[in-house]
């Protein structure tokens, strides 16, 4: 770490495709800790950063599996266990009336896992982060891509990063501070 | 909103069928995409919607009023009686959660099956679901009579130390539906988020520091990081792939409310397929309906363009002769069952007291949608709306057609009746559409109601290798 207060480096292209490129020299350069801010997925530019896959479909097979044991414990026990009832010619607990709400029970659960585990693995919300400081950053949402390279990356160095991200085509390149 | 662009030129030629019509006309640009749909919530509020909205929130306060006359005084105050138990408010129940069957149908389905297309109109059809989940719900919750103990619907201990009787449809339909409800609202939240931020970003810069704030907070601090973005696509398409089953199983499940019975007319197996054909082909009309008035009048046609209201005209046209196909197979099916209850069941549906209900019901679903066979007429926006309220219309009418045909002849015929709705019936129905409008009016004042940052993605210049190679995978 060879800087005090700072949080990193950015710049700002102007394309899909300069930012692209961009980044497959970044990463050639051997900067790891980087990320690219974009106003949509650009696809393949994780190949270029060495971003890797998200768990997330992990934490949603766990959420819906949840679910399932949940719909048919909740319904054995109340219709068949503590108040067994017979009603509509079946037995208190009859398996294929489970279902419909066995599979909600699931949909719910994963879907609620997929959401605030998203949130949780993006450590949002949070409604105020250093990159913020940048000069252009707002255009991040709108029609401009940025790339950054965090203060942590053992490569850093304000102003040999600085150079190299405006070598690459970079342009408002800032030093922002934590 | 105080300078809309004209409706374009628009050189509509049959296109070369190898090569794609692009998704976003007139030569836009990134920005031009975030300039076009942030102008209806930046500017002024225009006259027209003003008294629009003050329409919607007559019938909202109507809605509220009739809600409160009912349970003050009881379920009396509608139509229903013996034999006809389930009467309008059912009926609106699951016309409403129809509609909202199109939202997730173009957000979730289509974007599996990799239908560029469905970007500029799935925030929109998002927002209708629901919205409209929220207008079907009031329904059964006030038809059960005494609402003040709704709350035995859910697995809940209570004073009579019972559980809900998980076997009944009825209690399928409470998972179904609430379940379809919090899926929906986070799967639309989820969207929303990119573009709030460029909400955000834009109020920030033009010094609107409540809307900033009130954009701000929703927006959670994106700010369009890939890392993000990588868990964030996930997210998405496993919410896509939970609701394509989800939608299919939510108008299922409606179905068994009827298919459950053994009451003739509602006691078919084709009922579940047959309801979420339905389902979609009421929510694509409503998506019209909508859709047609909000292009034209926030000038937004060169991203919904004439190729997706052709689309979705494609989609009017399959689903309307699907519903045809089962109006069809329901008369077969109990004439060749030799049942003489569900002949006579059908029979008297069609020519019946109810016959003009009938009528309408298939000259608006199955009639109606068959003008789309010609291309002039599903590329043209007054032909679309028109038809698109007649498939309101129809869809309604079968959902009457269903409920009340089947009641209205009970087993013994000295319980036959004609069921007549009355006023309140009526004025409750009129309230919901007045909740519906009312939300969806604040909807397009104050939210993206195209998902910008989606669309962005699928502009030729979102392609990393465009410009330099013309092959379409990389």
């Amino acid at each position: 770490m060879t800087s005090n207060n700072k949080w990193g480096v950015v710049a700002e292209f102007d394309s899909a495709q300069s930012v692209y490129h961009a980044a497959e020299k970044l990463t050639a350069e051997g900067y790891t800790r980087t990320d690219a801010h974009t106003p949509f997925p650009v696809h393949g530019i994780d190949k270029m950063l060495n971003h890797r896959e998200s768990p997330l479909g992990w934490l949603v097979v766990c959420g819906g599996a949840t679910g399932i044991v949940v719909a048919q414990a909740m319904m054995y026990w109340m219709n068949a266990v503590d108040y067994p009832f017979w009603v509509s010619g079946k037995e208190p607990y009859a398996w294929p009336a489970t279902i419909p709400i066995t599979f909600e029970l699931m949909v719910l659960l994963s879907g609620l896992t997929a959401v605030f585990g998203m949130f949780g693995l993006n450590k949002l919300p949070r409604l105020h982060h250093p990159i913020f400081k940048h000069s252009t950053l707002h255009r991040v949402t709108d029609d401009r891509f940025f790339l950054s390279v965090e203060a942590t990356d053992p490569k850093f160095d304000s102003e040999k990063t600085l150079q190299f991200l405006q070598s690459i085509g970079g342009t408002n390149v800032e030093i922002i501070e934590d | 909103m105080t300078a809309i662009p004209a409706e374009p030129q628009i050189v509509d030629e049959p296109e070369n069928p190898l090569v794609r019509a692009p998704l976003v006309e007139g030569g836009r640009s990134f920005a031009d995409v975030t300039n076009l749909v942030a102008a209806p919530a930046e500017g002024t509020t225009p006259r027209g919607w003003y008294l629009m909205f003050g329409v919607a929130i007559a019938l909202l306060a109507n809605l509220g009023a009739m809600i409160g006359y009912l349970i003050f005084t009881g379920v009396g105050v509608w139509g229903n009686n013996v034999p006809v138990g389930w009467g309008w408010p059912i009926v609106n129940f699951v016309f409403w959660i129809g509609i909202g069957h199109a939202g997730t149908l173009i957000s979730a389905v289509l974007f599996l099956f990799r239908q560029k297309w469905r970007t500029s109109i799935n925030r929109a059809s998002e927002a209708m679901t629901i919205f409209a989940v929220m207008a079907a719900g009031i329904f059964p919750a006030i038809h059960v009579g005494r609402i003040w103990v709704i709350y035995w619907v859910f697995p809940l201990p209570n004073q009579m130390a019972m559980w809900p009787n998980f076997k009944s449809p009825l209690l399928w339909d409470v998972f179904a539906v609430s379940t379809y409800f919090t899926i929906s609202l986070l799967f639309w939240f989820v969207g929303l988020i990119p573009d709030l931020a460029t909400f955000r970003d834009r109020a920030v810069k033009a010094g609107r520091t409540v809307a900033a704030k009130a954009y701000g907070i929703f927006s959670f601090g994106w700010h369009g990081s890939n890392r993000h973005w990588m868990h964030y696509e996930k997210a998405y398409l496993i919410l896509a792939g939970l609701s394509t089953p989800l939608v299919f199983s939510v108008h299922s499940i409606v179905s068994f409310d009827f298919a459950v019975s053994l009451l003739p007319g509602w006691h078919t197996t084709i009922f579940p397929p047959y309801f979420v054909a339905g389902a979609i082909f009421s929510g694509f009309g409503m998506v019209l309906t909508l859709m047609i008035p909000a292009r034209k009048w926030l000038g937004l046609h060169d991203l919904i363009t004439l190729n997706h209201l052709d689309n979705i005209a494609k989609v009017l046209l399959l689903t309307g002769t699907m519903v045809g196909y089962a109006y069809a197979m329901e008369f077969f099916i109990a004439w060749y069952s030799g049942v003489q209850y569900e002949q006579f069941a059908f029979i008297n549906r069609a020519f019946g007291p109810y016959a003009w209900a009938y009528w309408i019901m298939v000259s608006c679903n199955v009639i109606s949608p068959q003008f789309f066979w010609f291309r002039q007429l599903r590329r043209n926006p007054t032909v679309l709306f028109v038809i698109s309220i007649f498939v309101n219309i129809g869809m309604w009418f079968e959902r009457f057609v269903i409920t009340v045909t089947s009641l209205h002849r009970d087993f013994l015929p000295s319980s036959w009746a004609y069921f007549s709705p009355t006023l309140i019936d009526i004025l409750t129905y009129a309230g919901s559409f007045g909740l519906f409008f009312t939300m969806f009016l604040l909807f397009a004042r104050f939210l993206p109601i195209i998902a910008m940052s989606e669309v962005k993605g699928v502009m030729p210049e979102a392609n990393p290798h465009h410009g330099h190679d013309h092959d379409e995978k990389h």
